[in-house]
């Protein structure tokens, strides 16, 4: 609505405009280019981006395929046909690194959201109805807290065999009592708040309820755990293809190469060489946007 | 007090046997029959197969075979490894030694090199020496331990033969393992120390104490330094899961005799006794360590004793 002004004589060097007023809080455009001043927000983004674009371009970057086996190659050291050398079956190292990036990024994508969206849904369950279901959950989570990651990554993979979608739901299973811890307790903070109490006595459903009050309450401190996690998923989808229980070979996958080149790391420092660069390197990229998130969204955490 | 280390305990009873339920239930459901593998070939014969069910007590209804194996265990009876017969608390006694040296060189490592760059940053805070501290930490938090290991064997082993890596308990073979296994909790510990220094040093004791004239390094170290690195003591409890995971991999890409290694080979064996063993150890030790943590606090802190 337009307020109305003082009429004036348009002669007179009188500014009839009303001062020009931002809006009251910051836009979200706004936000996010003052976010970007943040350092390691910036640094962490441009990282994840360049190798994400790495990982898309594969392509574009490399004629050759992951699995093209070329005996003649075999264990060729870096040159301008192979750009990071040849493995034991003279398979070209540079597309492999990267075709293998796409394998772990998105299988750490996977493990935090199936890990992220379970956890999440049994902590605002938890959370919300206390008593005997959310006593159940929060003993289960305590359970699965009590067992080393590697344990329970281990005796799921055991249990459902090795292999890409099995070994996501083995890192999922480390992940799924640290959200249901989170996010009961932010659940049952946000509960005590009064609002929730206002919408409990208009009748308001509980799916309204956490949909409208809970979840906006509890939401940036998910995002800051699944970001921080993502780079600890990537660890694990690695380790367990190192080990031998994630990826199968032939599937080109950073651990599963690294496995490779643990084999023939005298005569080809290589194969162990390059895949392990480009897991650090994005597992850096990743913790430095989580820091950066978390000093935005949740300045309770902020590191001073 | 003794109220509380009461209930502590009662808890920790509860979870060791829930821990108890979940592995023994977990390795039954690890497809495959051991008593199939344990014949080899001579697996066909089903009389055999069911004989061998007979002794190993795997014809029992499954709570008859739980309630049989903790009552042997509670007794320190472990049974036997399905995989070269040997009595598993041999296999125990004979890896554990290994697993213990590496993880308190590794505990040693991280808390001692973590409190040094947490302090320094924190001391030097928000100026170059700070900046460059955490993203030491960063990076030593990213760093896959597995590619480290390789690195480091490729590095000394292989191009300047300094410390003999594979195999073996010296202590000349313990360095590059420890290190390797000691790397992210040093990038861990030097974050947390920092952020626990910072706040100690917003107290307003330690502005009364400097408003007094205390020197600045007195100050640091009797008011700052004694709040700040307390907190570490309950890091440490938790980082002790952090490292036996560690152990898994450590000892597998350096290839050291030890729990960690004992373990992946019986899951992928299906030796169940070995494994239920090492799992409810592992995990029973862990729960141990943190109420121990838990229960020293307030003996070193007196502000916890109060409250």
């Amino acid at each position: 609505m337009q307020p109305e002004l003082r009429p004036v004589d348009a002669a007179l060097p009188i500014d009839i405009r009303p001062a020009a007023t931002g809006p009251a809080y910051p836009t979200r455009r706004r936000r996010i280019l003052r976010a970007f001043r943040h350092r390691s927000l910036a640094a962490g983004t441009v990282i994840c981006v360049v190798l994400v674009a790495l990982i898309l371009a594969a392509p574009l970057l490399t004629s050759q395929d992951p699995n093209n086996q070329d005996p003649l190659a075999a264990f060729a050291s870096p040159s301008a046909t192979h750009l990071m050398g040849a493995d034991s079956f003279g398979r070209d190292l540079f597309s492999r690194v990267l075709y293998g990036g796409r394998t772990t990024m998105l299988a750490s994508l996977f493990v935090v959201l199936l890990g992220g969206v379970v956890g999440t849904l049994l902590g605002l369950i938890a959370g919300y109805w206390r008593g005997a279901v959310g006593f159940i959950i929060m003993r289960f989570a305590d359970l699965l807290l009590a067992f080393p990651g590697i344990l329970l990554a281990l005796a799921v993979a055991a249990v459902l065999g090795s292999g890409l979608s099995n070994g996501v739901i083995a890192v999922a299973a480390i992940l799924v009592p640290v959200y249901i811890r989170l996010v009961e307790g932010a659940t049952v903070e946000v509960l005590h708040l009064p609002y929730v109490d206002a919408a409990v006595t208009l009748g308001a459903s509980p799916f309204h309820i956490i949909r409208r009050h809970i979840v906006p309450n509890v939401a940036s401190g998910i995002i800051v755990l699944t970001t921080s996690w993502l780079g600890i998923a990537a660890l694990w989808i690695a380790a367990l293809g190192f080990i031998g229980l994630g990826v199968q070979p032939p599937t080109p996958e950073w651990g599963e190469i690294l496995n490779d080149g643990q084999n023939y790391i005298t005569v080809a420092w290589w194969i162990t060489v390059f895949p392990g660069i480009f897991l650090a390197l994005f597992v850096v990229g990743v913790n430095l946007l989580g820091d950066g998130l978390r000093d935005e969204l949740d300045p309770t955490l902020s590191r001073s | 007090m003794s109220n509380y280390f009461l209930r502590r305990l009662v808890s920790i009873v509860a979870l060791a046997f829930g821990i108890s339920v979940l592995v023994f239930l977990i390795i039954r459901l690890i497809p495959g029959d051991p008593a199939i593998t344990l014949l080899g070939t001579n697996a066909g014969d089903a009389s055999l197969v069911a004989r061998l069910h007979q002794q190993l007590g795997l014809d029992q209804p499954v709570q008859v075979q739980y309630l049989r194996w903790i009552g042997n265990f509670l007794r320190g009876d472990f049974g036997y490894s399905y995989g070269d017969q040997r009595s598993v608390s041999s296999l125990l006694a004979a890896n554990f030694p290994a697993t213990i040296q590496l993880t308190l060189a590794g505990l040693a490592l991280s808390v001692v090199f973590g409190s040094l760059l947490g302090v320094l940053a924190a001391v030097r805070r928000n100026r170059a020496a700070d900046t460059v501290t955490m993203g030491i930490a960063l990076t030593c938090m990213s760093i896959p331990s597995f590619w480290l290991g390789l690195l480091l064997i490729l590095l000394f082993a292989v191009k300047f033969p300094i410390f003999n890596v594979v195999g073996g308990t010296s202590l000349k073979g313990l360095v590059l393992p420890a290190v390797t296994l000691a790397l992210s909790s040093i990038g861990f510990n030097a974050r947390f120390v920092r952020s626990s220094v910072v706040s100690a040093q917003q107290q307003k004791y330690v502005i009364t104490a400097r408003a007094k004239g205390i020197s600045g390094w007195q100050v640091f170290r009797k008011h700052v330094l004694r709040n700040a690195l307390l907190p570490i003591l309950t890091i440490v409890g938790l980082q002790v899961g952090q490292l036996i995971s560690g152990v898994v991999i450590v000892e597998t890409v350096f290839s050291r005799p030890g729990i960690g290694r004992l373990l992946v080979q019986s899951i992928l064996s299906k030796d169940y006794l070995t494994v239920q063993a090492v799992v409810l150890i592992i995990a029973v030790a862990y729960a141990v360590i943190n109420l121990v943590v838990d229960l020293l606090y307030p003996v070193l802190d007196p502000r916890v004793a109060n409250r």
